[in-house]
């Protein structure tokens, strides 16, 4: 399945600068994408595009070269997964019954879950490693912990794209890690093609294949880590001065010096 | 356990009145006998309310268990939007203007129209664009609540003092006076909506994660929630209609059901219907009660029964 953007324009209502203003991309099956940016660049305006959340003032966003937006939105969830960067659960849950709500485009208003779905649930807690805290509440999952499980409800709904809002804002460097290798572990074992906004540069670079950096609703640079996360290119997007290191296997980090050193 | 629960309200509410009938009147009943009096009694007395407990019960049960998906608050409760003070508002035009007292089916015709008359007016400004905003939609229903409650202070102020002590009265709801005629009627017009209530439980479960995670785990949002705001008001506002304004059950069923068998909507809206209609069934039966001819108004009973039984699960829910 391809995703695409094609000239993909979106204003705010209220508001008088484009959040996306003419974007052109396109996620090819099997790969794992960054898009890096500043504070309010329009990442996630771009993912909820594609998500087919939200409308385009201009342009379509398209899934098999059909609008995200006339998709049926059950037949859309099956083939693809959005874990927003926060959203909190009215009504106590409990992880495996958090986790089954990825099978919401499978199951019909009477139907009770087939074997089918709760093999899947299974196999998405499993991927995860939340099979031993399947019974707890959802609000008694640390942070890391929670990731997991929103993950693994994305999983639930056996898509072949996972689209991730920050998904390792709140946790800490170790977790951070994990999560990734976890994101890597899945596009290969699943072939699944992820697109993830982060604001982890040295985590982008080192985990995936391409990078998208992003600024003022604009394409700044686009390709392969090394390439894209040069000073150049993070000054521009950041409005800020770096210098970088790249370590063989540990990827890129970015240093922001004092302006003034600038 | 909730099917056994249902039985016990039921023969409770059957041998429970003034008359002193037992348990012994009600098998002879059954079995075809009985003197022609006692028949009466539990045959068109007795049993039409019951069988109104039930259903009024179970619609406020699935209405309230509607709009807390909805409006993803544990709070919400059938008559949070303006649906008992349009109905109020109706009921009490009608006594005070006289026209009440020349056909009984008038208050509760009255009381019907006002309720969809304000369903309609929250649903209409919560509508921006085609979609519904739920936050506005509570503030819409609490403010027209509050407007409606004023008209009918004043209208009560300016009326004459019999129409003040009526409505009183119908405001404290009660089910005496039921006959099987409206019972067909609430019967004709509840099951239908809980069907379509019951096939909504899927999507009301992606919706207790907020609108967007809802869309992306792929329910048609705005179907879900006009659906579930319509069908939730009509649900209360023929309850209203049929027996006036019954607090609590709303509230308590469909939460207290939260916290014993946990949210999924799949087994909620189901459960909340037999545990409303139980509960309704037996504050009925405790109202006529043995307290003689005096029947104590149906919501007094579910607030005092309710409310210690609700507290005792909240802190049971909390320890959890």
């Amino acid at each position: 399945m391809t995703l695409r953007l094609d000239g993909v324009s979106v204003t705010y209502p209220g508001s008088t600068t484009a959040a996306l203003d003419g974007i052109d991309l396109a996620f090819e099956p099997g790969t794992h994408t960054a898009i890096l940016g500043p504070n309010g660049a329009g990442k996630s305006t771009l993912l909820r595009v594609l998500a087919g959340l939200l409308e385009c003032d201009s342009g379509e966003a398209t899934l098999d070269g059909q609008n995200a937006r006339t998709w049926k939105r059950r037949e859309f969830a099956r083939r693809l997964a959005f874990v927003s960067s926060a959203e909190e659960s009215a009504f106590p849950t409990r992880v495996t019954d958090y986790v089954a709500l990825g099978r919401n485009p499978y199951l019909d208003g009477w139907r009770a879950p087939s074997l089918n779905d709760q093999a899947a649930v299974m196999q998405a807690l499993e991927h995860t490693d939340l099979v031993l805290l399947a019974d707890r509440y959802v609000g008694s999952l640390s942070a890391g912990e929670l990731q997991r499980a929103r993950i693994a409800r994305a999983l639930a709904q056996q898509p072949e794209i996972l689209l991730l809002d920050e998904p390792t804002a709140h946790l800490d460097l170790g977790h951070e890690l994990a999560a990734f290798e976890l994101l890597a572990q899945l596009a290969r074992e699943l072939s699944l093609t992820i697109v993830s906004v982060t604001h982890n540069l040295n985590m982008a670079s080192r985990f995936c294949g391409r990078v998208v950096l992003i600024a003022g609703g604009r394409v700044v640079a686009d390709g392969p880590p090394e390439s894209v996360l040069t000073p150049e290119n993070i000054a521009r997007a950041f409005e800020w001065p770096v210098e970088t290191l790249a370590q063989p296997g540990l990827g890129i980090v970015a240093l922001p010096v004092s302006r003034a050193d600038g | 356990m909730l099917v056994a629960f249902v039985l016990m309200a039921v023969i409770t509410g059957l041998v429970s009145g003034p008359a002193g009938l037992g348990l012994a009147d009600l098998v002879g009943v059954l079995q075809g006998g009985g003197d022609p009096q006692t028949r009466l009694i539990l045959l068109e007395i007795r049993a039409p309310r019951v069988v109104a407990a039930l259903l009024i019960g179970a619609a406020l049960g699935l209405s309230g268990g509607l709009f807390q998906a909805l409006l993803r608050n544990p709070l919400a409760e059938p008559y949070l939007l303006g649906v008992s003070s349009g109905a109020a508002l109706g009921a009490v035009l009608a006594l005070v203007t006289g026209i009440a007292a020349a056909n009984g089916a008038i208050l509760p015709l009255a009381a019907l129209v006002g309720s969809l008359a304000a369903i309609g007016l929250v649903f209409r400004v919560a509508r921006v664009a085609g979609a519904m905003d739920t936050r506005v939609l509570i503030l819409a229903g609490v403010v027209t609540s509050a407007f409606l409650s004023a008209c009918i202070t004043l209208l009560l102020v300016l009326g004459p003092a019999e129409a003040l002590r009526s409505a009183y009265f119908w405001t404290l709801g009660s089910l005496s006076g039921v006959s099987w005629g409206m019972n067909l009627i609430l019967a004709v017009y509840t099951l239908p909506a809980t069907f379509f209530a019951f096939r909504l439980a899927r999507d009301l479960n992606a919706l207790s994660l907020g609108e967007e995670a809802a869309s992306a785990l792929g329910t048609d949002v705005e179907r879900a929630k006009r659906a579930a705001f319509v069908i939730g008001s009509l649900l209360a506002a023929v309850t209203v209609a049929a027996a006036g304004i019954i607090g609590f059950v709303g509230l308590v069923v469909p939460h207290g059901v939260r916290l014993l068998w946990g949210g999924d909507h799949r087994r909620l809206l189901p459960m909340s219907c037999l545990a409303g209609g139980g509960i309704l069934a037996f504050a009925d039966a405790a109202a006529r009660g043995p307290w003689g001819p005096v029947e104590i108004p149906i919501g007094v009973v579910t607030a005092l029964v309710g409310v210690p039984f609700f507290l005792v699960l909240l802190r049971r829910g909390m320890t959890q």
